[in-house]
């Protein structure tokens, strides 16, 4: 495996007392393929991306392992974390403005990557800049090297900031809402663009997203998280074809089709619980359909099927469509 | 088709663009000579991607932006000939929501200060009566009552949605303009507010203009399309028709750039041009996959009566590629979604 997570966990202290973003979470993903994890505002997907990523803030308590390619990162020193960042693992996220540094053009920023983690010199690093930048099929890359990031459209920023995250070929990608910011268009043009370059490079990716359409289309597998925890881990085929966690099946149907079909979405009732006071047992409970009186009691992430697990007392769902 | 509510004609926006010293530097087409009907009842959905003028539309439709040029008729009636009182007695009929409901609240009104706000300023009920009519309102858009005497920020992003949905139905309007109106929430909750927009079209009578980059959304509710592209419409007609047979070759890249319909056709290259100076002939030339020299010399016209296109090449284009029909979770998935039918209980 090329990164395996088992049991993260993030707390924040805020005024209010603690607040626990990420709750045991596990999950792996292999060297060439696309784990998406999946969910709304608030689930925890973009605090456990900057776990993986050393970048939380030093007051967040980290506990649980982070191993990529098979050593240990949760141990690391800010220091260490550094050094593996760019050569080992990079990340894209959703805002390219507010990531790159308007006072410097796109060639530059790209170039301080390879001189700094390279050890390139300058006429080198420019050279080797402007090749990345035709890499991520920016056209005319000699000439946008030489421009700032405002003469730039948003989806050739998102393409200079995967430029700077591919420039030391990382073995692993998190891409945080890449297209989020981007029209339709574009959107598709940057996935099939992160599609290719991890069948090139064997690069492993982790996709941050809250689209179920882009899970459809770029994933091998998914985690779909709710309230800081694992609901479902399947396959994305699996997921799409049984979901086995009510909280998926709902949001399978909330989300509208341009196919037409149904007169009213499926309908989550209520909204996302506040993580400093959750709910006892099931997060989902409170909102789900088929909740009993188990559910007060946190259901473990247990295996339906090999490779696919549900957190949910009444998996595998067929029971409650046969009672 | 029914009688017209709405009318714009040869709408035209230009923004003067400037710099530092002041001069000339040309002007944004933002809305670019549009023209549509909106018949009373309906619900027209005008999509496209950012730039492309929808906005811009939708505030010329109210006359909050003055046109340059072009005309716009509500009830027959040309609003561009009214005077500001006239203007003022009409805006009662004619409502706006807006995609941030954080930003469209005030924060220093409660939420039956603010809902009874359009009431009082447009002497809507008898002094006394505003109370009663606030808690319909509130119960109308799936709130409690009781949260009429609460603040906009004790309120989730969804539910201030439906405050402000309950403030724009205040005056009794025959007509919601709604810019993005659930771009900003997440997909259960966004489901909860699209199924209530419908439930409102439906039960009151509206007639809905939804401004969307969503196409799921678009699909879902609107009984017509317009597909606008650097200020101008390219393509205009049944929602049905539109998205299982689109004419224009941007509306089919539009189509197949949605992720999860299992088009693997490529999308298009590149990015939209300048609204400042937009190509020559066919605005879309620059990104179409079958263009012609004809699209670069001459500007196609909307042809066509129920369903529109503008491109000189939509009677020899391929067929479109079908949208699959995504149903892989099949009976048990629909059985199952069953259970998560709304009751329509106050949220």
């Amino acid at each position: 495996m090329m990164l395996e997570v088992r049991d993260l966990a993030v707390t924040f202290a805020t005024e209010r007392g603690p607040l626990r973003a990420v709750d045991r979470v596990s999950f792996s993903v292999a060297a060439g393929k696309t784990l998406a994890v999946v969910g709304e505002s608030g689930c925890g997907k973009s605090v456990t991306a900057l776990a993986i990523m050393g970048l939380l803030p030093p007051a967040a308590r980290v506990s649980g392992s982070i191993r990529l390619q098979e050593r240990e990162m949760a141990t690391l020193t800010p220091e260490e974390w550094r050094g593996r960042r760019g050569r080992e693992l990079a990340m894209v996220f959703q805002e390219p403005m507010t990531s790159l540094n308007p006072a410097f053009t796109a060639g530059e920023q790209v170039a301080e990557v390879l001189r700094l983690h390279e050890g390139m010199g300058d006429a080198a690093a420019f050279k080797a800049a402007i090749a990345l930048l035709d890499r991520v099929r920016i056209p005319e890359a000699a000439r946008r090297a030489r421009q700032y990031p405002h003469q730039l459209s948003g989806g050739m920023r998102q393409r200079v900031m995967i430029a700077m995250a591919l420039a030391c070929k990382p073995r692993l990608l998190i891409a945080d809402e890449p297209t989020t910011a981007l029209d339709v268009t574009v959107q598709a043009q940057i996935l099939a663009l992160l599609d290719e370059l991890k069948r090139e490079t064997g690069t492993a990716i982790v996709l941050i997203t809250h689209d179920l359409g882009v899970v459809a289309d770029h994933a091998d597998d998914v985690v779909v998280m709710y309230a800081g925890r694992v609901a479902e881990r399947a396959k994305a085929a699996t997921l799409f074809a049984r979901p086995e966690h009510p909280y998926t099946v709902g949001l399978l149907g909330a989300a509208p089709r341009i196919e037409g079909g149904a007169g009213r979405l499926a309908s989550i009732e209520g909204t996302v619980p506040d993580l400093l006071k959750p709910p006892e047992g099931c997060r989902f409970a409170p909102r789900c359909p088929f909740r009993a009186a188990d559910c007060a009691r946190q259901p473990p992430l247990a295996e339906v099927a090999p490779g696919h697990a549900s957190a949910c007392w009444r998996a595998p769902l067929d029971q409650v469509l046969a009672a | 088709m029914s009688e017209a509510l709405l009318e714009l004609g040869a709408l035209r926006k230009h923004f003067p663009v400037r710099d530092m010293l002041g001069r000339s530097r040309g002007a944004v087409r933002a809305v670019d000579g549009v023209s549509l009907t909106v018949p009373r009842g309906s619900v027209l959905a005008i999509v496209g991607e950012s730039g492309c003028g929808k906005s811009t539309l939708g505030r010329l439709a109210l006359r909050l932006i003055e046109p340059d040029a072009g005309s716009i008729r509500f009830e027959g009636e040309d609003l561009r000939a009214l005077s500001a009182a006239g203007l003022r007695a009409r805006r009662r009929e004619m409502q706006l929501i807006f995609q941030d409901p954080f930003a469209s609240l005030d924060p220093r009104m409660t939420v039956e200060a603010a809902i009874a706000e359009p009431l009082r300023l447009h002497r809507i009920v008898p002094r006394g009566g505003e109370r009663a009519r606030v808690a319909e309102l509130l119960e109308r858009v799936g709130l409690r009552p009781e949260s009429a005497r609460r603040w906009p920020h004790e309120f989730s992003g969804g539910q201030r949605q439906r405050i402000a949905i309950a403030r724009a139905l205040a005056s009794g309007p025959k007509l919601i303009i709604g810019d993005e109106p659930v771009s900003a929430l997440d997909v259960s909750v966004q489901a909860q507010v699209v199924n209530l927009l419908g439930d409102l079209i439906r039960d009151l009578g509206l007639t809905f203009v939804l401004i969307s980059h969503d196409l799921g959304v678009v699909r879902h509710i609107a009984d017509r399309v317009a597909v606008m592209y650097l200020g101008q419409i390219v393509e205009e007609g049944p929602a049905a028709q539109v998205f299982a047979a689109p004419r224009h070759p941007y509306t089919r890249a539009l189509l197949a750039s949605v992720p999860g319909t299992g088009v693997k056709t490529l999308p298009i290259e590149g990015d939209v041009p300048s609204p400042i100076t937009p190509p020559p002939g066919c605005r879309f030339h620059t990104r179409c996959p079958h263009a012609e020299a004809i699209c670069r010399e001459q500007v196609p016209l909307l042809e066509g009566f129920a369903h529109r296109a503008a491109c000189h090449l939509q009677d020899r284009l391929p067929p479109a590629p079908a949208l699959h029909e995504a149903d892989a979770g099949g009976d048990r998935l629909r059985r199952l979604q069953a259970f998560f039918t709304p009751t329509g209980a106050p949220a």
